[in-house]
């Protein structure tokens, strides 16, 4: 994101002197222009210009040789014994320098970027009172061999003169983040715009039209614009200037002043040609390109990439050139079209790249379209300095101010001549124009604006606004014109917001609009509550986990391949290549969690998590691909809805060690299988759902023995819940004998009764029997205990079983071997009466008869 | 007193002395035991008393009044002292008892394991109870979405720049690696809104907590899945001032009655204009202060138009701010980590309610 060095703003924008970067980000903020960093001073202390007065070289026993300067820094010059100022001793190894240059020195006290802290030291056998400083070590660029000889870069200043100034070193500078409709605001010109509209502070655009740039071209370097596949029927290219600059001494640094924005901007200076192109992008906002032009064979054509078309680019980077590229190419031989030199807006090719033995250069500045640049910055990843502008639109006026400065700056640093000649393709035309009623924007912010408030913002914008004046009453409508650096004004909307903008948010009142009567929380909504909250109060901490996963931890549950919970959907761009799938079971992911716990010394658990699997449908299609800004087709929208899988939302829970603690009361209890299918009843029952209890068939990651299958009344399976298998506790490296459970709560939900249908409390006296039957032991307690229900149910004494427990199983004499002796109390009472003995003695006949039926039970003696 | 010398029934003075005999051994009873001994001796079948009563029948008829007379009142007065006795007695002894009953309180007395709720689901009910008290309702979406909803409904352009910044975790097609799924994890909650305006009648208030996803790496203060809650409103001549209305009013109910909202201009697809909003945080550490909440602006006509809302009848706003974030400032909890990792100590911080 560009970074506005205070003093280059200058330039375009009155800048009150002594702002600040913090002063600068507060202003931009008002207008959208937000702080992403405030860059320190790339060094802080005494850096000074010194002038060296004496060089001694002295070999060393290491074959080097250092110099012994002695360095006048004016007034931080030393003090010798007689008490005049004495200049300091300074030990440096760099050799192109001598007596009389002007050097950077940094004094003690000084931080260079790194940071590396200067300071007095002895070295050589000297006592070395500070640095002469290279570029480098200033941080001003990596391609300067040496120390810095002012004069080099035309800068001459006193000794002692603060260095840091004169090379932009002291500078805080602001880097801000500029949203994507605001292209123009990577460059000076857009962000001293901003500063204005933020300020008040009068603007010069730099970018204005000269005389020269609005005379008609006069044919340059032949180039030709042949796009044969728009995308969106737009066109790829429609501008583009060009001018030959001959006789140029590309390998002359660019100026110091140059180099200095640059790097203030943090950029590294590279060469003239390149620093001279970067440099006006910056300035201006036009990406623009130089040629060799001896490697440029004419004409330049503009067109889509072929298929095999390769580049090398910039980067070095062989690239495979995509049909939709769009391409700058020569014609060498003439052949035309024939070679590529660039993918368009985005990065130039190599071969033909300026060098320090370029004499004659061609500037390009051209405007491409986003879509194409976002496509292929996209496709080939080069997210460039270019590629970042054009994608975000550039102002199509501006090519060919832009390579007028290039030239006329590459003339002045560079030597040479320009070319009279010029080309300019020009296709390109202006933006529609918006139809604005006036009262939008106060309809829309609240605010009453008044018709030159609107008109007064939108051309402090830089929109022409037809007739403001003739507009009566501030309700009519106007005709807007957005200025051409602002592709992103193309609804009366995007008009409102300038309005609201320049005005400011803060004239927005604060009124609390009144919603019609809602109706609450949904019932669905309401009772994923209620099973939350019964479980938080029965023990249960609540979790979240991620929902990535891997094979191999299905792996770790002993999954077999053929599971359906395999069949999960994957992800294009995880974030860990090892889980790159979405979870179709909680336990999977809660299992890490109580994993993570167990790690961390917490052994005794009971955990929960509450959260959507993703199961998708194996024969789902793709989502279509549909236009925005219109309604899809009920037809779409349905096959929207069939492509986006399903997410039943699921809750499950871990227990592991102790269920209740140990305390001076006595010993805990482990928690076991009956605590998992208890907390799995718990979440039904806190929504009025009764699950059915049946022996679970054999299951991952489940004890084959110890695990509940649990179900609706009509069979509907609803989850599990037991024992975990031991070799998967093992591999997750559990305690011992941990018990979990995972139920669908969507279809719990599903199953909600409608209101509950009070009984009314009888109270007459109740009966109380008790039943020991004896039954083969392989009979599930809970079908014999279903059998004395539906028995007791059905007697002649009618329905008066008000309870009915099982309390009690015994194994051993009498009870013969290979079967147990079933428990149940049975508490009966009637609505209307008091039973008699022979109506208690009924049920109790019946149920017993009921299970003698079914299983062969025998009523033990 | 001797059993060989029997009370007589008439004799005053020997009753008088045998009433005070038993006051006194009732008084001088220690604890109850002592009490019933002196019962058995004073008011017993074999007490002078007692016998006394009895010899009445063998008197004259003239003395039997007089004895009778006599031994009554002086048997009731007995009776009294003894049953006031065996009161204070009993009221002695159950006080010692209740005393001898002491347990020591401090114990640690919970006997069953601890739960709670885990915050950022405390702080997602919290806001949805914010929101139905203000009439609105709750709407809810997939978690996998689909690219329209995510960004087309929302006016994000397929080549749009703003498309590209999402961050965006996509997903494969199901059967075929080559194609496009045309599906994403959701980048945020604002989908929501495309769905409650398909879905529901105008006018529309609905906030939207949910989980979310974008492809950052977990560090102190970023996570790849986190939660936003979404707020969208549409109805007839809704202004960028109801927006702010209803942000401070927000504002106020998670970070205490002084709080309120600035905004400051933004760009998203699927507002204009858009804002950045800060909430002014009294408890700020270092001093009070505006911090960064979430994104809001005008809903974008091309969104109603996208979920068949005429914006040349129905305005809109919509807001979103990030959960995590909310719970960070609001209890001081500095890295990301404690928030996602799942450590049963985290969540018990916060039972009860938050």
């Amino acid at each position: 994101m560009p970074r506005i060095p205070l003093t280059w703003l200058a330039e375009h924008v009155e800048v009150p002197a002594g702002t600040t970067a913090e002063q600068l980000a507060s202003d931009l903020v008002r207008v959208g222009l937000e702080e992403e960093a405030i860059h320190p001073a790339a060094v802080t202390g005494p850096l000074v210009v010194g002038r060296v007065v004496e060089l001694t070289p002295e070999p060393q026993k290491n074959g080097k040789t250092i110099n012994w300067c002695r360095v006048d820094v004016g007034a931080h010059n030393g003090t010798a014994e007689d008490g005049t100022p004495e200049p300091r001793g300074i030990v440096c190894g760099a050799h192109n320098f001598g007596v009389g240059d002007d050097v950077v020195v940094a004094l003690p006290g000084t931080v260079l970027p790194g940071p590396f802290a200067i300071a007095s030291r002895k070295t050589y056998g000297h006592v070395s009172d500070g640095m002469i400083c290279s570029s480098r070590e200033l941080g001003l660029g990596e391609d300067h061999e040496g120390i810095i000889v002012l004069a080099r870069l035309g800068l001459e200043a006193a000794p002692g003169t603060d260095a840091r100034g004169l090379l932009g070193l002291g500078e805080e500078v602001l880097e801000i983040n500029v949203t994507p409709d605001r292209g123009y605001c990577f460059s000076m010109r857009g962000v001293a715009r901003e500063y204005g509209h933020a300020t008040g502070a009068p603007f010069t655009d730099r970018a204005a039209l000269a005389p020269q740039d609005e005379s008609p071209a006069v044919d340059g370097f032949s180039v030709e614009v042949d796009d044969a596949a728009p995308i969106h029927d737009v066109p790829g290219c429609d501008r583009f200037v060009a001018q030959v600059v001959r006789g140029v001494d590309a390998a002359r640094p660019s100026p110091a002043w140059m180099q200095r924005r640059l790097t203030q901007a943090g950029m590294r200076p590279i060469s003239l040609a390149v620093d001279v192109t970067n440099y006006v992008m910056l300035d201006l906002g036009q990406p623009l390109h130089a040629y060799d032009l001896a490697q440029v064979a004419a004409p330049v054509v503009v067109r889509r990439a072929r298929a095999g078309d390769r580049l090398t680019t910039l980067d070095g980077t062989e690239r495979s050139l995509h049909t939709e590229d769009l391409l700058i190419t020569d014609s060498p031989e003439g052949e035309r079209g024939a070679r590529v030199l660039g993918i368009a807006g985005v990065m130039g090719g190599a071969d033909s790249e300026v060098t320090a033995s370029t004499r004659d250069l061609l500037v390009e500045g051209a405007h491409f379209d986003p879509v194409s640049v976002a496509r292929s910055a996209r496709r080939h990843r080069i997210p460039s300095e270019a590629a970042k502008r054009f994608e975000r639109g550039v102002d199509p006026a501006l090519p060919r101010v832009a390579v007028r400065r290039v030239v006329e700056l590459l003339v002045e640093h560079g030597g040479g001549v320009a070319d009279v000649e010029l080309t300019d393709v020009d296709r390109t035309a202006p933006a529609p124009a918006i139809m604005l009623n006036l009262g939008l924007p106060a309809q829309l912010v609240g605010v009453p604006y008044g018709p030159e408030q609107v008109v007064g913002a939108l051309e402090a914008v830089g929109c022409t606004v037809s007739s403001p004046h003739d507009v009566a009453g501030g309700t009519g409508t106007v005709s807007v014109q957005p200025p051409t650096w602002r592709p992103d004004l193309t609804m009366p909307v995007d008009l409102v917001e300038e309005v609201a903008r320049l005005e400011g948010y803060d004239a927005v009142p604060s009124v609390l609009p009144v919603a019609p009567a809602g109706r609450g929380l949904s019932d669905g909504q309401r009772a994923r509550r209620a099973v939350a909250r019964a479980l938080a109060e029965a023990g249960y901490v609540e979790t979240l986990s991620y929902p990535f996963v891997g094979s191999h931890q299905h792996d770790e549950l002993g999954l077999p391949a053929q599971d359906p919970r395999r069949r999960s959907l994957r992800l294009a761009n995880p974030i860990s290549e090892q889980q790159p799938e979405m979870r179709t079971n909680l336990l999977v992911t809660l299992l890490e969690t109580v994993r993570r716990n167990v790690g961390r010394g917490l052994t005794d658990l009971a955990i929960s998590e509450t959260g959507v699997v993703t199961l998708p449908s194996p024969e789902a299609d793709g989502a279509p691909q549909l236009p925005g800004a219109v309604r899809p087709t009920d037809r779409d929208l349905d096959r929207l809805e069939l492509a986006v899988p399903a997410q039943p939302r699921h809750v499950a829970a871990v227990l592991t060690g102790l269920r209740d603690p140990a305390g001076w009361w006595g010993a805990g209890r482990r928690a076991d299988h009956t605590d998992a299918i208890a907390g799995a009843r718990l979440v039904a029952r806190a929504v009025g759902v009764e699950l059915e209890v049946r022996q679970a068939e054999e299951i991952a990651p489940w004890h084959p023995g110890r695990t509940a299958r649990l179900e609706l009344a009509d069979g509907t399976l609803v989850g599990y819940a037991g024992e975990l298998h031991p070799t998967v506790v093992t591999a997750l490296g559990l305690p011992d004998r941990a018990v979990a459970f995972e139920v669908d709560l969507d279809v719990v939900l599903a199953a909600v009764p409608g209101p509950v249908q009070a009984t009314p409390v009888s109270t007459y006296p109740a009966a109380k029997e008790d039943i020991a039957l004896v039954v083969p032991a392989e009979v599930p307690a809970g079908e014999v205990l279903d059998a004395v229900r539906t028995g007791a149910a059905a007697s002649s004494a009618g329905e008066i079983v008000e309870d009915l427990r099982l309390f009690d199983v015994y194994t051993g004499d009498p009870v013969p071997p290979g079967h147990r002796s079933l428990a149940f109390a049975l508490r009966l009472r009637a609505q209307d009466r008091t039973l008699t003995a022979a109506e208690a003695a009924a049920v109790r006949e019946a149920a017993v008869a009921e299970a003698a039926r079914r299983h062969g039970a025998v009523l033990r003696g | 007193m001797s059993s060989s010398s029997p009370l007589s029934p008439l004799d005053a003075d020997g009753i008088e002395v045998a009433v005070a005999q038993a006051g006194a051994a009732f008084a001088a009873a220690r604890d109850l035991d002592e009490l019933k001994a002196a019962r058995l001796a004073h008011v017993g079948d074999r007490s002078p008393l007692a016998l006394a009563n009895r010899a009445i029948g063998g008197l004259e008829g003239s003395d039997k009044g007089a004895a009778g007379r006599l031994l009554g009142p002086a048997r009731g007065r007995v009776g009294a002292a003894l049953a006031a006795r065996q009161a204070e007695l009993e009221a002695e002894r159950d006080a010692r008892v209740l005393v001898e009953e002491t347990v020591d309180v401090t114990l640690p007395a919970e006997r069953s394991a601890r739960g709670g709720r885990h915050p950022l689901e405390l702080l997602s009910e919290r806001i949805a109870d914010h929101f139905v008290g203000m009439g609105w309702e709750i709407a809810e979406g997939p978690e996998v979405e689909a690219e329209w909803f995510n960004f087309d409904a929302l006016n994000f352009g397929v080549d749009h720049p703003a498309r590209q910044m999402q961050d965006t975790f996509f997903v494969e097609h199901p059967r075929d690696p080559a194609a496009d799924s045309g599906l994403v994890l959701r980048t945020h909650t604002s989908p929501v809104q495309a769905r409650a305006l398909l879905d529901r009648d105008l006018p529309v208030y609905i906030a939207c907590p949910g989980r979310t996803f974008r492809t950052d790496e977990l560090d102190a203060t970023h996570t790849p899945v986190f939660h936003q809650v979404e707020g969208l409103a549409v109805d007839k001549g809704l202004t960028m001032a109801h927006l702010k209305g209803t942000l401070d009013h927000f504002a106020r109910a998670v970070f205490g009655p002084e709080s309120r909202t600035r905004l400051r201009p933004a760009y998203f697809p699927f507002t204009e204009p858009s804002a950045e909003m800060d909430f002014w945080f009294p408890q700020k550490k270092g001093g009070p202060g505006w911090v960064e909440w979430g994104g809001c602006g005008m809903v974008n006509p091309n969104v109603l138009r996208a979920c068949g809302v005429d914006p040349e009848v129905y305005s809109g706003f919509a807001f979103g701010m990030g959960i995590e974030r909310t719970l960070m400032f609001r209890h001081g909890i500095a890295d990301m980590h404690d928030m996602v990792e799942g450590d049963a100590r985290f969540t018990l911080q916060f039972e009860g309610t938050i």
